[in-house]
């Protein structure tokens, strides 16, 4: 038997607006962009919802309807859910009847998309329980299975996770550290007695996201056909696809294709012989541990270093990122529901990838997504936010 | 490769070491780029200099046999707009009237041609547009005209232009076979403003020079500044109009509102000088504000290493290559989108020349996160290196492919 697990992660940051130094001590909003462009939270929610979210769930929830075999999973970052619940209940609801048909899988990440697992561990513990509760509220379920923020991992994550109870933890198939191994097994990490390690097969996920509507390619046009004859010639227990959500209909676009493909993909998956769609806790359950895995170093499903240097790579998100914690402490102190929440807003990733300058030096154009003018631009920008929450920090010290 | 070897006669005004600015350098840049690529340049001024380079033969219309032109004090450079003309003379080079010797330029443009082998003519900017022509006119062959700076750059706009070199400008480009420009910038004002089809204009941009090394001690004063916990940043420039030294003042005045352990250095000499100094007064902060007058060579390039920021505020700036001399040298650098230097970097920040708070915004940022300074420097000086007269050549030479059969 061979498994076929499908992840879709959903996360919308709060994009930090264009906070000039000017506001620093007057303007305590830092994610209420109202303009037309791309810093605007709740338009870049709506518009990703309305040509991703809704579409694909709508489709989703027809193929769960019409194939009693499918199953995949999600993992929402809370943030995302907030943003959701808040400007679109509509794709809200419609993730619910997907949870509600009891063969869709939600995964456990941090509520705020944070690196907080790399440098504040205590927090990082707050934010995953903060995720558990938004989990427990919306869709009644609780997370089994673990995987945090760009699919970020080291050993020591799967040892807090076997600690927690967690059956697994995802991570990046990366073959630098498989060496001869392949992705497609099931495998224990080092630092851990029960906890699995399910690995991303990056060639066939990226397929889709990725390579699905690009000309250059030579497999391009990609079919449902094509695609299921590759996972049915892959070698292994599993075929983990795991992908950004946004891949049907926002990196991909409707005119591409993709819903098309997606709609015939189970269809033609069912096809292979012996092939059952699992989920995560399902793959674990149905196959034996194939070999331990050791990661000492950080991996990450990003670019091609598969680091953390698009997140934390130069010197402005280095000083960024250290700022940010340094006030843990402080802000703990505060006790200031305003003042945590900010803070944490401002643990997302996504705001130290918009500050990459990964390639800068090749004079290549890079496909560094940012809804800023440039990384400096979005540094300035948070740094100034972070002062100004540093400043209300202050206020609230010599208040009491 | 195209392997073309053509002969192209080059009208230019100023060649290194006599120049002024950036013309001079980018037709050196230039020159050197087209003759590793195999052409062979005849390059011709005005007036015998003492100039040499490897990369061309020179000409020296003055010299020519047919015609002897007087020469006379003057303040002429290709950086005075005609309403500033003259208001000084000591040192210059070239007639005591700007249109007449460019009139009697392009007439010994003509009678050269007639005399030297050549497959293309290639002029640079209105002051030899006119030889440009007459040497087409003679011989038939293709000519080539490169906009390294228009009126309306000079004057800020349209407003004020001087008429007479606004024609000048416009026939060149008319009767070019192919117009190139040092920006989409520059090309944006030759098809808007001198109704020039987008067709035949093609961009070219510049590169830089290697930097001369930095020595002798005129920024004693500003290290010892440094020391003392003060930023630095620099305005390097001609004090005019164009260069949007008022906007800089302005933007000055916001950056001690927040941070005043902060020196603004005004590096250069122009029409603008009094009426600048005089506003840094009028705004309060002529305490914070150093004039330094005209620097060059060593000076220039020393003064570039003391500051923390280099910014350019310019009105309208058909490239701008101060900016790529700081950041080769390291040193975060601020443009206005005016200009066409801010299109090929991106390791630079921007705003609109009119935004001086938006500039005063990214001065304290650079002054004020080290972190922003240390990534920008490190980009821009790796990005700056790219930039070279070699890649300018590369697309001059396809230009030159097709009209040269």
């Amino acid at each position: 038997m061979k498994s076929v697990c499908f992840y879709f992660q959903v996360h919308q940051p709060y994009r930090v607006k264009r906070y000039g130094v000017f506001d620093i001590g007057s303007d305590s909003e830092y994610f209420n962009d109202r303009s037309e462009g791309d810093l605007n939270n709740r338009r870049i929610i709506e518009k990703v919802a309305r040509k991703s979210y809704i579409p694909a769930t709508k489709l989703l929830l027809t193929l769960l309807e019409r194939h009693p075999e499918l199953s995949v999973s999600f993992s929402f970052s809370g943030v995302a859910l907030e943003q959701l619940e808040r400007h679109v209940p509509e794709a809200l609801d419609l993730f619910k009847r997907a949870v509600d048909t009891g063969r869709v899988e939600i995964l456990g990440e941090t509520y705020y998309h944070s690196l907080a697992f790399f440098y504040a561990p205590a927090e990082f513990e707050r934010q995953v329980a903060a995720h558990r509760d938004i989990i427990r509220r919306i869709f009644g379920v609780r997370p089994r299975v673990f995987r945090n923020t760009e699919l970020s991992y080291r050993n020591d994550l799967a040892a807090w996770a076997d600690r927690e109870g967690y059956l697994g933890v995802l991570a990046e198939g990366w073959d630098p550290v498989l060496g001869w191994r392949s992705p497609n097994f099931v495998y224990k990490p080092i630092g851990a007695t029960n906890a699995k390690l399910l690995l991303k097969n990056y060639r066939l996920s990226d397929d889709i996201a990725f390579r699905f509507s690009s000309r250059e390619w030579s497999e391009w046009p990609l079919t449902s056909e094509k695609f299921s004859q590759w996972v049915g010639a892959a070698e292994g227990d599993t075929v983990n696809l795991f992908m950004d959500y946004e891949t049907f209909g926002e990196h991909q676009w409707e005119d591409t294709g993709i819903f098309p493909f997606l709609e015939k993909l189970p269809e033609e998956l069912l096809k292979i012989p012996d092939v059952q769609f699992h989920t995560p806790s399902e793959v674990i359950r149905a196959h034996d541990v194939k070999d331990e895995i050791d990661m000492p170093h950080i991996v990450t499903w990003a670019d091609t270093d598969r680091d953390l240097t698009a997140w934390v790579g130069n010197p402005m998100q280095n000083a960024a990122i250290a700022a940010l914690y340094t006030l843990e402490h402080e802000v703990m102190l505060a006790n200031d529901g305003r003042i945590l929440e900010d803070w944490r807003k401002l643990q997302t990733s996504d705001h130290f990838y918009y500050m990459c300058t990964k390639w800068s030096d090749d004079g290549d154009v890079h496909a560094y997504f940012s809804p800023y003018e440039s990384p400096y631009d979005a540094y300035i920008a948070y740094m100034n936010a972070l002062s100004d929450l540093r400043l209300r920090l202050e206020k609230r010290r010599t208040r009491t | 490769m195209y392997v073309v070897n053509a002969r192209i006669l080059m009208f230019g005004w100023e060649f290194p070491p006599h120049h002024s600015g950036g013309l001079g350098v980018a037709c050196q840049g230039i020159t050197k780029a087209l003759a590793e690529r195999g052409f062979e340049v005849l390059f011709v001024m005005p007036k015998k200099l003492d100039v040499s380079s490897p990369y061309a033969r020179f000409l020296f219309a003055d010299e020519h046999v047919y015609v002897t032109v007087r020469a006379l004090d003057s303040v002429l450079t290709p950086y005075l707009t005609s309403r500033n003309y003259p208001k000084g003379r000591a040192g210059s080079i070239y007639g005591h009237d700007l249109f007449e010797e460019v009139m009697r330029y392009a007439s010994l443009g003509g009678e050269i041609a007639k005399e030297e082998q050549f497959d293309i003519i290639y002029a640079h900017d209105w002051l030899a547009f006119g030889a440009g022509i007459e040497a087409k006119k003679a011989t038939g062959k293709p000519l080539i005209v490169h906009v390294h700076a228009t009126e309306y750059d000079r004057c800020g706009g349209m407003q004020g232009i001087n008429e007479q070199v606004f024609e000048i400008e416009q026939r060149g480009m008319r009767e070019a076979d192919r117009v190139i420009a040092v920006s989409e910038y520059t090309k944006g004002i030759i098809v808007r403003e001198y109704g020039i089809p987008a067709t035949k204009v093609f961009v070219v941009y510049n590169g830089i020079d290697e930097s001369t090394t930095p020595k002798g001690d005129s920024t004693r004063k500003m290290r010892s500044l440094r020391q003392d916990g003060y930023k630095i940043v620099l305005f390097l420039g001609r004090l005019t109009l164009q260069k949007g030294p008022d906007y800089l003042l302005r933007a000055a005045k916001r950056v001690l509102e927040r941070n005043p352990k902060v020196f603004f250095v005004i590096s250069g000499a122009g029409d603008m000088e009094e009426h600048v100094m005089r506003m840094a007064a009028e705004l309060g902060i002529a305490g914070n504000v150093i004039f330094t007058g005209f620097l060059s060579g060593d000076d220039r390039h020393e003064m570039y290493t003391a500051a923390d920021v280099f910014v350019m505020p310019s009105v309208s700036e058909p490239f701008g290559i101060s900016p790529l001399e700081a950041m080769k040298l390291g040193v975060p650098v601020i443009v206005t989108k005016q200009s066409g230097v801010a299109e090929v970097v991106r390791n630079a920040l921007k705003m609109d020349f009119w935004d001086t708070d938006e500039m005063a915004a990214k001065i304290l940022a650079v002054v004020g996160y080290p972190a922003l300074g240390a990534t920008l420097s490190f980009h821009g000086k790796n990005e700056a290196e790219r930039l070279t007269w070699q890649r300018a050549g590369e697309k001059i030479e396809f230009l030159v492919a097709e009209l040269v059969h």
